[in-house]
This record gives structure tokens, sequence and C-alpha cells, in this order.
């Protein structure tokens, strides 16, 4: 009880800084000191930058900028690219700079006797004073260290700072190196001394990838989330963290059907899909994934709702004249505004920068319905933790807006087989839909099957269907073929059955 | 025979303060020549002066006079190292451990 009521004092202050908030739950702790730590080029200085910077954008809170390593002119460059215009919040008071970065002017300086930093700790609090600040930043603690003998001295300086800043009831970012990105918390032990709230900021090459992510290692007296969430920069915006678990999973099932297009698809999954349910389509290459988005969309225009396809193996193109060779028009769709269709190619960017700018299609376009197609392409740009994160990430934004998903994964081999999508996604799906080649007497025909359908009775035939210029047809179930999913379909003859050797082994 | 003029930053009336200005006053009777100025200025009364100079530790002297600006930070302990740093003539008979530590 006692440290429910202790963890409770401890006021949040929102950082406004994307997703940050929702990891640390609530933002930094108020009129205290953060240490933010990270090896060179965990974008340390950004999120410093950004602290301020929407403090002042969003909260209306003015800030100070102590720099040690940039001097400023650089970082105000540096941050226009964020469209953080810190030229004009100098000129209005909403940002002041402390420069005590190391200008070439500045020459060896000699130290005879005892010092301490009382001027720059004078100049933070005149600087404070000047704009009214709430929020501090301080980038980075290092440069500060290899400037003077007396580390001791500069440790004892640094928690004087930090305790003059509480008495200004602001709250401070305080950025400090790393050497290793698994190790001490920081150099020079800085940690020992702002010890009370801790934030790391990671660059890791995985698989000769980057991987960039963000952990609150811990907020003394108030609670956050654990362990490393992925994070990603981009251009006009600055920093963004990715939630994942964090985003709060308050998706009602709904008992509501809908349309997959396909009536005998429908009938096999009891009555169509759930309305704001996750389906896994998996097949191998023309097995007729892409199809089975199509119908997917048409028949939510059908019904009035608004479709959203990001298409990540087909041209725009590509994907309008294969709908119309099975009857469906994209562009009509699109002219009644029912239809957006955002084609890319997974290489151009990292799977953090894809979920972002997915989810503010998803945002924007308010779609009933979201189809991806495939997950496979994107799970060639990224690791193999990477692309969890992402697919856990996208089914959790994608079930939070309530809406239905569906997504395609190719598998590796033309028969049977599995794909590594399947394995990191098959358990948050809801419904899963296997297509497969079946070779019969020397020829190659389609089948298709709903393997999973929560919630709802379906059926579990392995059924024929074909494609022609009406889409997709849905015929009997194969009858006398067996090890149709293993890949190796073998023909059963009626005596066979007759015998009862089906339900034999071997 | 140059004439100087030095400026001693400090912050409020702290023992670290007062033995600063008392070592500089110290170095600054021991200096070769005549007409030398300083001037101790207490940053907590104009800290806009301290970010002009883009100080950071305290206490700071600078030598302003004659150009180049030339700074050493500290209570300023010893006059000869002081004078070494700064480039100052000492007058002769100077000693060591005149000034107070």
């Amino acid at each position: 009880m006692d440290k429910d009521r202790h963890v409770s004092s401890v006021q949040k202050v929102p950082t406004g800084i994307n997703g940050f908030d929702a990891i640390a739950n609530g933002g930094l702790p108020s009129q205290r000191t953060t240490l933010v730590a990270g090896t060179a080029g965990s974008a340390k200085t950004v999120f410093a930058c950004q602290f301020l910077a929407e403090g002042i954008i969003q909260f209306g809170e003015t800030g100070v900028f102590v720099t040690f390593e940039e001097p400023p002119s650089d970082i105000r460059r540096n941050m226009q690219g964020f469209n953080w215009d810190i030229d004009t919040w100098e000129a209005e008071g909403k940002w002041v700079f402390v420069d005590a970065s190391i200008s070439p002017s500045d020459q060896e300086i000699a130290a005879i006797g005892h010092y301490d930093l009382g001027a720059l700790l004078a100049r933070i609090e005149h600087a404070i004073a000047k704009v009214g600040a709430k929020r501090v930043s301080l980038d980075s603690l290092g440069a500060i260290f290899s400037r003077f003998q007396d580390s001791n001295m500069i440790r004892s300086e640094l928690l004087r700072i930090a305790m003059t800043l509480k008495r200004h009831n602001v709250t401070t970012v305080m950025t400090a190196e790393r050497n290793r990105e698994y190790g001490d918390i920081a150099r020079y032990g800085v940690e020992e001394f702002v010890s009370d709230n801790v934030v790391i900021l990671r660059n890791v090459l995985e698989e000769e990838k980057r991987r960039r992510t963000i952990e609150v290692l811990k907020f003394r007296g108030a609670y956050h989330q654990k362990g490393e969430y992925p994070l990603t920069i981009l251009p006009g915006q600055g920093v963004t963290v990715i939630p994942l678990s964090a985003i709060e999973l308050r998706q009602r099932s709904s008992e509501v059907r809908i349309s997959s297009g396909v009536g005998e698809i429908d009938e096999m999954c009891g009555g169509g899909f759930f309305r704001d349910s996750i389906i896994l389509v998996s097949g191998a290459t023309g097995t007729g994934k892409t199809l089975i988005v199509t119908h997917f969309l048409a028949g939510g225009a059908l019904a009035e709702e608004r479709c959203l396809v990001f298409a990540f193996e087909e041209s725009r193109e590509q994907l309008f004249r294969n709908a119309i060779g099975w009857g469906i028009d994209f562009a009509e769709m699109e002219r009644q505004g029912r239809l957006m269709v955002v084609c890319a190619y997974p290489e151009v960017m990292g799977l953090e920068d894809h979920l972002v700018s997915m989810r503010a299609a998803i945002a924007t376009f308010k779609p009933n319905r979201v189809a991806v197609d495939s997950l496979s392409a994107l799970e060639r740009v990224s690791t193999v933790r990477g692309f969890r994160e992402f697919v856990i990430g996208l089914t959790s934004y994608i079930k939070h807006q309530e809406i239905a998903g569906l997504f395609t994964s190719t598998t590796p081999t033309l028969l049977g087989g599995t794909s590594v999508t399947e394995a990191h996604i098959s358990t948050i799906t809801d419904s899963i839909v296997l297509l497969r080649y079946v070779e019969i007497d020397g020829e190659m025909r389609r089948g298709m099957t709903v393997l999973k359908m929560r919630g709802s009775r379906h059926d579990k035939n392995i059924r024929e269907f074909s494609i022609d210029e009406k889409g997709m047809h849905v015929g009997k179930p194969f009858r006398n073929v067996s090890g149709i999913l293993a890949g190796n379909p073998t023909q059963i003859s009626a005596e066979d059955i007759k015998k009862g050797q089906l339900i034999q082994p071997g | 025979m140059p004439k100087y003029y030095l400026k001693l930053f400090v912050i409020g009336r702290t023992p670290r303060s007062q033995l600063a200005i008392a070592n500089l006053q110290s170095l600054m009777r021991h200096l070769s020549g005549a007409g030398h100025e300083f001037e101790v200025i207490d940053i907590l009364e104009k800290p806009e002066l301290a970010e002009q100079e883009r100080l950071l530790a305290t206490p700071t002297l600078i030598k302003t006079v004659p150009a180049p600006p030339v700074r050493v930070i500290g209570d300023l302990s010893d006059t000869q190292a002081v004078a070494d740093a700064l480039g100052l003539e000492l007058s002769t008979g100077h000693a060591r451990g005149s000034s107070h530590g």
C-alpha cells in the first residue's frame, strides 16, 4: 500500500515524442533528471532536441538546450530536417542555447588550484530564468569529462546541477555516451549520480541490418514498460517509438460477419469473416492469393465499405490489370472513394518506417478493411526479430482500429510447406486460409481449405477451385486424394476406400 | 614593458572566490612594470558576461590585454604557474610560495 502511494506521487511529463510516452507510462518523471544513454549514432541529440521541440509545439513549454559537443549553429542546421525551426523559437524566446561546446579558438586551458563548474550552472540558471523554461536538455556529458582533468569534480558538479534544476521545477534530459550496446550504463560512471531515471538508446547491427531500439531501464518510484522497443527516425517527425505490446489491446470480438467477396469462402467460414479479425492467406506463388485479396476488396466496396490495400509485390498497373482480368474494376472503386491502393517496394525503407507509414495511411484513410499483399515480401528486408515485431505492431494496430485485416504469405515451396511468416503470425491471426497446388494425374489443380476460424465452426474440407474471367470459383472437395497439405497428394482408389485403408496409418 | 589587463570571474563571496581574489592581488603586486589593471566580476550579478565569454569553470582568469586573450581556471594558488600560463612577466626577486594556497 505504501509503495503504491509512493509510486503515484511521481508525476509524469508527457514528452510528446511519438510512442515514447506509451512505453514510459505517461512520460518522463516530472521535475527530475533522466539520463538518456547511448552509443555513438544512437540518436541521443535528436531525442534531446525533440524533448524541447515537442514541448514548444505541443505544450507551449519553453526550453533550454545546453550543448557540450556540437555548436548551436550545427544543431540548428541538423534539426531543420525534422521541421524544428530553432532559429524562430530562439527569436520568440521559446528556446535558448547555453553554448558549452569547444570552439576552435579554445586553447588548452591550464588549471591552477581548485575550481568548479559554477559558471556553467549560473549560465543555465540565467537561461531558465530568461525564458521561464520548463524543460532542459544537456547533450552530452562525455564531452565535458574530456575537457577537465578532475572527473570526480565533474561528477559532483553534475549532481549539483541536477539538484539545482530540480529546485527550478524543470524536467531534465541528460545524454551520455556508452561504449557498447550491452554493458555499463554510461561512460565515466555518470549513472551513479543521476541514477534515478535511465533510458537507453541502442543502434545494433543485427544480421547486417541496423536496428534501433529504446528501453526505459528505470524510473525511480514510477511505472514504465519493460524491455526494448523498436525506434525509427523519420524526416519531418524525429524519433518515433513503436510501442508494440504496450498498445492496449482493448478490441472487442465482434460477432458481425463480413463477406470475403466470394460466396463459397463465406460458406466455408460459417458465414463470412468476422468484422474485426486478422485473416492470413497462405500459398505458393500463383495459387491465387492476390485474387483473394482482390475479391476481399471488391466485397468491401460492394458493402459500401472503405478498403485499403498495401501492395509490396506488384505495381499499381499490374494490380488494376489483374483485377480487370477477374471482372473487378479497381479504378471505379477508387473514384467512389471506396478503395485506396498503396504500392511500395519493400526495399525502399526499413520495416519500422514501413510500419509507421502504414499506420499513418490507416489513420488517414480510415478503412473498414485492410489488405497486405504480401507480408513475405517485407520479410526479405528485415531480421527475424525485426519482422516479428513488425507483424505484432501491425496486427495490434489494425485490431485496435476494430477493422478487418487480410494478409497474404508466400510459401517457399510450390507444394505444401509453410512460410516463416506463418510461424510469426499464426497465433495472432483469427483465421487462416491455405491455398495449395494439387497434382492429380499429371495435372496441376488448385485446392483451398480453411485451417482455422476462431470463434466459429467452419468447413474442414479441402475444396478445389478454379480461376476465370469472373474470378474465383470454389467447387467440390477433393474426395479421393490425401496428403494435399503435406505437399504429396496421393490418389486413393475407390477400392481402397472400400477396404477402409484410409483410416490405417502408412 | 607591456601593460596587462586581467579579468577574474568568480561566483559570489565563497571562500574559493575570496582565495582567488587574494591570489590575484598578490600576483598583481609581483608583476614587473607598472600600470597593470584588473577587474573582478561576480557572475551571479552579471551572468550575461559569463555567457558572452562562454565560461564553464570558476574561478576563471582571463588576460585580455595584450591580445590574444588567454585564460586559466582555478583559485590561482601558484603565482609562477599563473604567470607562465598567461605569459606574464614577474619582477625579479619574486619568490615562490608568496601566494596563498
